[in-house]
């Protein structure tokens, strides 16, 4: 049987393997894929990648992104979130979105963008992106689904776009058709509350369907308004959910709310899980650590003179050259921090999850901590 | 004081005598501000402009190479050629060498980012991005530290004493113009230097020269092999080889004619290894402004050049997009006249001609060139021949003599 297979299969590899070192050798220095890309981006093989296929408004500053993913889409769960790269004004930027359907059997799949204040990402996503549009993925990805097996008895709480891992979730178990809402045997037995906290009702992204939901009976949704009934106090649960403590908690929303409820839920030992997208946020200053992440060394920095001095100041080997930023030769990849341009001001930032991975390129001889800093060297 | 001028050549005067150290400031302060309103407005159209610029190149060479596949036939050969020859010249020009400078890093591009692009060229992106960002664009026209200046073969400047050997520099650097890009990578390896230094061991060299052998092979390799042995179905081996030669050497030609349009026509100042001592940023920009020459002409011919033809504005600012060279330069020419400064920019022929006229004249004693007519043919080929065959000594002296002579000419009749 091993004879047989190696005999039939291995020949097939090596000439594929012959083929591939040829159209290497005839691209060279460029790869085969940088021509393919030019007209096949979605192929099975190249960087994945997605189409917009379709922008739909929900509300006045959030859309739902309708995606066709590259080939080798390897599918999510709901509840997962997926890596996105895009160009805002010409620069790379990623973010984390959740997807908000279940698997579909067309193949795509969808996020829900909610325009943050002064969120360029978001804004662009919302506002500017165009069916055809392409854009970087990566591969869906997140702890926060529903279990296999385990307690039916849930409650969601979900603040802002906070619903979009949720909403994925629940479209998953409850399918929405023209004819109303599905009751489908894998959904049988959960009994699911989702309290729903958002600035004001028109600002609430989902609500028809959440409303939707709760009128066919699916689930209970408890909707608080901030401008109506006040921001939420977790010491208010048990009011607004009596059997709280019978249930599993899924939360997800800003830092703060997270914490608030791990605190409350930890003092009384129930069970939680919690998705927060925004784990960093940077505030520029004068000067920082400078962590030399491989060579392992610590360097503190002071804001006025370029990283590179510094760093060699204090023994680190750092690559050079001609210390007035023109060649970049001095380049290392920043993983996390902030850095100002010494000659204009400008702030470069870094933050694991929204950069790429890899982290964002510095020139280091212009450049000062403005903040504590990684960088890989 | 530490001045950046050098000392004048007979006949020319210091180009910035009239400019004191608050107006350094000011040219440079104007110059800072032009480059921050680039790097302010920086965004999704120079993106689209690098990005179709790459699409469009690779769809060209893609095309050429496919129809060279049956470059038997002549009318293949011909339009297979000419779209290769484009591509090539694209590929190295206005992708190549911009993107190396870092001028799309802000992109934040993984695929057209300085630290991971490798271009059609023997010389290896790493070795280059330190002999070209970090030498020339440094030491841009500092004899003995720049050695784009006339590649540490020629002689360039009349300071140099006239050598006997300098009589080949004509030919050299018609060789050096056809065989470009292995001129560049031997001396971006510094080749000459390790051999004259005795340094060929050295560890670095030794793997530097080995990385540039295996680029090379791997070129070659693509060039005179693969697409070839892919053009056998139709017969076409030798002449699809044929074809990529030529479209090599079309590009050599070409990019060594632009390169040499920016530092080298006449009117363009070299300065002193002495004269950067203690330089400061106003002085760089200065030396930048007077060390280098523009090309004007059409759009095509901007993009063609890579832009280089903008070389003044490039040394300003090499890391800013390439396709904004050209919207600023009215502001840096502006900014020249103001000052009184010499913006040298003409049309590629005669910028070409004024290159070639000046290797040709430095080629031959201080003063010959210019001195020789029809009349004193004889008695001038007899002092070449004295000085071509006799010591330093000979030399010195018949040199003094004609350096003598061409002040004579110069000086108003009495």
């Amino acid at each position: 049987m091993l004879e047989c297979m190696s005999s039939t299969v291995a020949p097939a590899r090596r000439w594929r393997s012959r083929a591939l070192k040829l159209a290497e050798a005839a691209t060279t220095p460029l790869v085969p894929a940088d021509f393919l890309d030019l007209f096949a981006p979605l192929r099975p093989g190249a960087d994945l990648r997605g189409r917009v296929e379709s922008v739909h408004p929900e509300t006045p500053d959030a859309a739902t992104l309708e995606i066709r993913p590259g080939g080798d889409w390897a599918g999510h769960v709901p509840g997962q979130y997926v890596r996105i790269g895009v160009d805002v004004d010409g620069v790379r930027c990623w973010r984390a979105y959740s997807l908000t359907h279940g698997p579909r059997a067309d193949g795509r799949i969808s996020i829900t963008v909610k325009a943050v204040p002064n969120g360029q990402v978001s804004s662009y996503l919302v506002r500017r992106t165009r069916p055809g549009t392409l854009l970087h993925m990566e591969q869906a990805a997140g702890e926060f689904v529903l279990p296999a097996v385990g307690p039916r008895k849930l409650l969601f709480v979900t603040a802002g776009s906070g619903i979009t891992p949720v909403i994925g979730m629940l479209r998953n178990l409850y399918p929405s058709t023209d004819s109303g809402v599905l009751r489908l045997p894998r959904s049988a037995g959960y009994d699911i509350v989702v309290l729903h906290v958002a600035p004001s009702e028109p600002d609430s992204i989902f609500l028809e369907d959440l409303r939707r939901l709760h009128e066919a009976g699916a689930i209970r949704l408890v909707a608080r308004y901030d401008d109506v009934h006040g921001v939420l106090d977790v010491n208010d649960l048990d009011a607004l959910v009596p059997d709280l403590t019978q249930r599993t908690t899924f939360a997800c929303g800003p830092g703060g709310l997270l914490d608030a409820m791990t605190a409350h839920h930890d003092d009384r030992g129930l069970p939680l899980f919690t998705e927060q997208f925004r784990v960093t946020t940077l505030v520029a200053g004068q000067g920082g650590t400078v962590s030399f992440e491989r060579a392992g060394v610590d360097v503190e920095c002071d804001g006025g003179r370029p990283i590179l001095e510094q760093a060699e100041d204090a023994g680190v080997l750092m690559p050079s050259g001609c210390r007035m930023g023109i060649c970049y030769q001095c380049v290392l990849p920043m993983r996390e921090g902030v850095v100002r341009d010494l000659r204009t001001g400008e702030l470069t930032t870094a933050v694991p999850g929204e950069t790429a991975h890899g982290g964002v390129r510095i020139q280091t001889c212009i450049n000062a901590a403005a903040g504590p800093c990684h960088l890989d060297h | 004081m530490t001045t950046i001028q050098k000392k004048p050549a007979v006949g020319q005067v210091n180009p910035i005598a009239h400019l004191d150290a608050e107006d350094l400031e000011l040219i440079a302060k104007e110059l800072d501000d032009i480059r921050q309103s680039v790097i302010d407005s920086r965004g999704e159209r120079d993106a689209r402009y690098i990005r179709r610029v790459i699409k469009t190149q690779r769809s060209i060479e893609l095309g050429s190479r496919v129809i060279l596949l049956a470059s038997l036939f002549p009318p293949a050969w011909v339009v297979g050629t000419v779209g290769l020859s484009v591509s090539k010249i694209l590929e190295n020009m206005e992708i190549g060498h911009n993107v190396l400078h870092g001028q799309w890093d802000w992109m934040r591009d993984p695929k057209i980012h300085s630290s991971t692009w490798d271009w059609d060229s023997a010389t290896p992106a790493d070795q280059w991005k330190h002999a070209h960002n970090e030498l020339h664009h440094n030491f841009t026209n500092v004899i003995g530290k720049d050695n784009d200046l006339g590649y540490g073969i020629m002689r360039v400047d009349e300071d140099q004493p006239w050598h006997p050997m300098h009589l080949g520099q004509v030919g050299l650097n018609f060789l050096n113009a056809l065989f470009f890009e292995y001129g560049i990578a031997a001396y971006d390896l510094e080749f000459r230097g390790a051999i004259a230094r005795g340094k060929t061991k050295d560890p670095k060299f030794r793997r530097e020269a080995k990385a540039v052998l295996s680029k090379i092979r791997r070129q070659v390799t693509k060039d005179y092999l693969v697409h070839p042995a892919l053009s056998m179905v139709t017969g076409s081996f030798l002449s699809t080889a044929l074809a990529n030669f030529t479209a090599n050497t079309v590009r050599n030609l070409w990019s060594h004619s632009v390169i040499m349009c920016g530092h080298f026509p006449e009117g363009v100042q070299t300065f002193e290894k002495r004269s950067i001592d203690g330089e400061t940023k106003p002085e760089w920009y200065v030396r930048q402004m007077l060390g280098s020459a523009n090309i004007s002409g059409s759009k095509l011919m901007h993009i063609m050049t890579g832009n280089l033809s903008h070389q003044i504005e490039h040394h300003l600012f090499p890391d800013l997009p390439s396709n904004r060279y050209g919207e600023i330069a009215p502001q840096v020419k502006d900014l020249f006249e103001r000052y009184g400064l010499d913006y040298c920019a003409r049309p590629l022929p005669q910028q070409v001609y004024s290159a070639w006229h000046k290797v040709v004249r430095l080629s031959l004693p201080n003063g010959w060139l210019d001195s020789t007519n029809v009349r004193n043919l004889p008695r001038q080929l007899k002092r070449l021949y004295d000085m071509t065959t006799g010591g330093p000594r000979v030399r010195r002296a018949l040199q003094a003599r004609m350096v003598q002579e061409h002040r004579r000419t110069l000086a108003p009749a009495a």
